[in-house]
């Protein structure tokens, strides 16, 4: 995929808000002094009369846009994942998903490959917390494509929603022109029926590779990507393991509480068969450039062919 | 103030103390003490300040009121309940299964402008509707209650700097300052003092109201809030907890305990005992 274009979905979403500011007149930009990071200083340079810098105060940035949207606003509140959903984790859970208010948070910088800045921002943790919350959408978008068709979906959505990008640029994956994002549903982007690949956000793209690599050793994988984790589109992720009987999760993400946890739910329900979560182990990342550690931690499409083939073997 | 206006907010006022009582004691919990040391507050604000429909209670220009003192919700819904956004009778199904009175507040509730009770946050969603109206060049005004205990979070002046930064006039916070919270005063358990001087700081007009339970003082706060422009406003209301029943007044016990059947008994007759001094 060398010749493939890439862009970090930071920079999709900024450019989306601000593509969207003359259709939605309620849209309005919160962030916490990292505009520039966020991307949100785009639409901050167009539409600097609706955009509202909160300062390093992350909590009551949250409440701030949970009082906008009683007002009928339509708030991007935008920080890091960490902050987002970390520390402001309460009031979210409290001050917005509680009253089920039309809040939009934007967390940008999450998982590992935020890099260099080491364990401290690299969230690995904000899906667990943040599919925690009754009423809560969660949406991991896994390229330019589907992070601006996915910030246009959360504006037409009535109701909270939590959009997590990454700092890295990331494979563009998708059409344009003929991209749909709908919401809650799975996409299946190659059928297969020896296993099921599952992947979100920046490892859809290693997902797609790996099944291209297996496909020239005959193993037939089919890759879904599961841009919206809450709510899951059980149906695609139940039919996935009927026909294929055994899956394979991967997600920049902790095992615990994600894509990985999501989908073991969901076939517990429908058809019990082995999953195998790929993702960060229980443990806290460090500082080093964003694609050596996503090599380092087995986010990649060779840790994922290495997985398929050991699951096949078992 | 005019004396037929001040005497019949006194009334009120003890009727919203009496629905303070009717609801903890049904609800066999809740927060009496700092509930009934904002009974003057809620009666002055719904009655003699706030434009509000209980018929149309998301009339998009009506004033809104978030308290984010939350766990004061009996005061807040005997305080709605009066005004007639719903039945005096719900009071008596407070905090049970299926009912419709939360906890604390619900914005699921008619007139509740905002869920809250998790302290600290009230005031951070009241700045983010002060700006909206700003941004809409909206006519209405933003208030919030806050406890003086639960200014010790730090979300609070957080969400204070922001209310200054952008200039909130249209937002009037009042600290409702009655000295105690659960694991005691204030002064004791980790001081917020002095409160006037933080506002101040924080770029906020700061006014003191001295009685908490004299509408001519309240009244006269207001007036001066109202005058203000180009900053937001904190009213810093000295209050009794416990106000208006004699064995909860001043008493750190009765912050979150509610009144037994016979502890009821003596507190509605003591209501009554006012109110009939008050008509007669």
């Amino acid at each position: 995929m060398a010749d493939v274009k890439k862009k970090a979905t930071r920079e999709s979403y900024g450019e989306a808000l601000t593509a969207l500011a003359e259709k939605y007149p309620n849209l309005v930009v919160l962030d916490a002094d990292l505009a520039a990071a966020t991307k949100t200083g785009i639409f901050k340079k167009a539409y600097p009369e609706r955009f509202f810098d909160c300062g390093i105060a992350e909590a009551n940035m949250m409440g701030v846009a949970a009082g906008l949207a009683t007002a009928g606003k339509i708030p991007f509140a935008s920080t890091f994942a960490m902050f987002a959903a970390g520390r402001a984790y309460e009031i979210v859970r409290n001050s917005i998903g509680y009253p089920h208010l039309n809040v939009k948070i934007g967390a940008t910088h999450a998982g590992i490959s935020v890099g260099e800045d080491g364990a401290t921002h690299q969230c690995n943790e904000d899906i667990a917390l943040m599919r925690t919350i009754p009423g809560m959408t969660v949406i991991v978008p896994a390229d330019d494509v589907e992070a601006k068709a996915a910030v246009e979906a959360a504006i037409q959505f009535e109701g909270p929603v939590y959009m997590r990008f990454g700092r890295l640029a990331a494979p563009i994956l998708n059409d344009p022109a003929t991209y749909q994002f709908e919401w809650g549903k799975g996409v299946t982007l190659r059928e297969g029926k020896d296993i099921t690949i599952v992947a979100t956000g920046l490892m859809v793209a290693e997902a797609v590779t790996a099944a291209e690599t297996l496909a020239n050793e005959g193993i037939d994988a089919r890759v879904i990507n599961i841009h919206t984790i809450k709510p899951l589109d059980k149906e695609l992720i139940c039919k996935a393991a009927k026909e294929t009987g055994k899956i394979v999760t991967v997600e920049e993400h902790s095992i615990i509480g994600g894509l990985g946890d999501a989908v073991c739910s969901a076939v517990c329900e429908c058809c019990p068969v082995p999953v195998t979560k790929i993702g960060v182990n229980d443990e806290y990342g460090h500082s080093g450039p964003a694609v050596d550690l996503l090599k380092q931690f087995g986010l990649s499409a060779d840790n994922i062919v290495a997985t398929v083939k050991k699951v096949l073997n078992q | 103030m005019d004396e037929t206006i001040k005497k019949q907010l006194q009334k009120t006022a003890v009727n919203i103390r009496m629905g303070v009582l009717t609801g903890t004691f049904h609800a066999k919990s809740g927060h009496p003490g700092g509930s009934l040391s904002i009974a003057e507050l809620l009666t002055y604000l719904y009655f003699a300040k706030m434009h509000v429909d209980p018929k149309n209670p998301e009339m998009p220009d009506r004033d809104r009121l978030v308290l984010s003192k939350g766990h004061t919700a009996p005061a807040l819904y005997a305080a709605l309940a009066e005004r007639g956004f719903f039945d005096k009778k719900e009071l008596e199904s407070l905090r049970h299964i299926g009912a419709m009175l939360q906890g604390h507040p619900s914005i699921t509730i008619p007139g509740v402008d905002m869920s809250s009770g998790s302290l600290g946050q009230g005031i951070s969603a009241a700045c983010g509707m002060a700006l909206a109206g700003k941004i809409d060049s909206a006519s209405y005004h933003v208030y919030t209650i806050l406890g003086d205990g639960e200014i010790e979070e730090g979300q609070v002046w957080e969400a204070a700097m922001f209310a200054a930064h952008y200039g909130l006039d249209n937002l009037t916070a009042i600290v409702d300052n009655n000295g105690l919270q659960i694991d005691g005063k204030i002064t004791e358990v980790c001081s917020p003092e002095p409160i006037d001087e933080k506002f101040k700081a924080f770029g906020w007009h700061v006014i003191v109201v001295e009685d908490a339970h004299d509408f001519d003082q309240i009244d006269n706060a207001f007036r001066e809030a109202e005058s203000i422009t180009g900053k937001p406003v904190a009213i810093i209301q000295k209050s009794i907890k416990g106000k208006g029943v004699s064995f909860m007044e001043n008493q750190v016990g009765w912050h979150g305990t509610a009144p037994n059947a016979e502890q009821y008994e003596q507190g509605m007759n003591e209501l009554r005992q006012a109110l009939a001094e008050l008509e007669a």
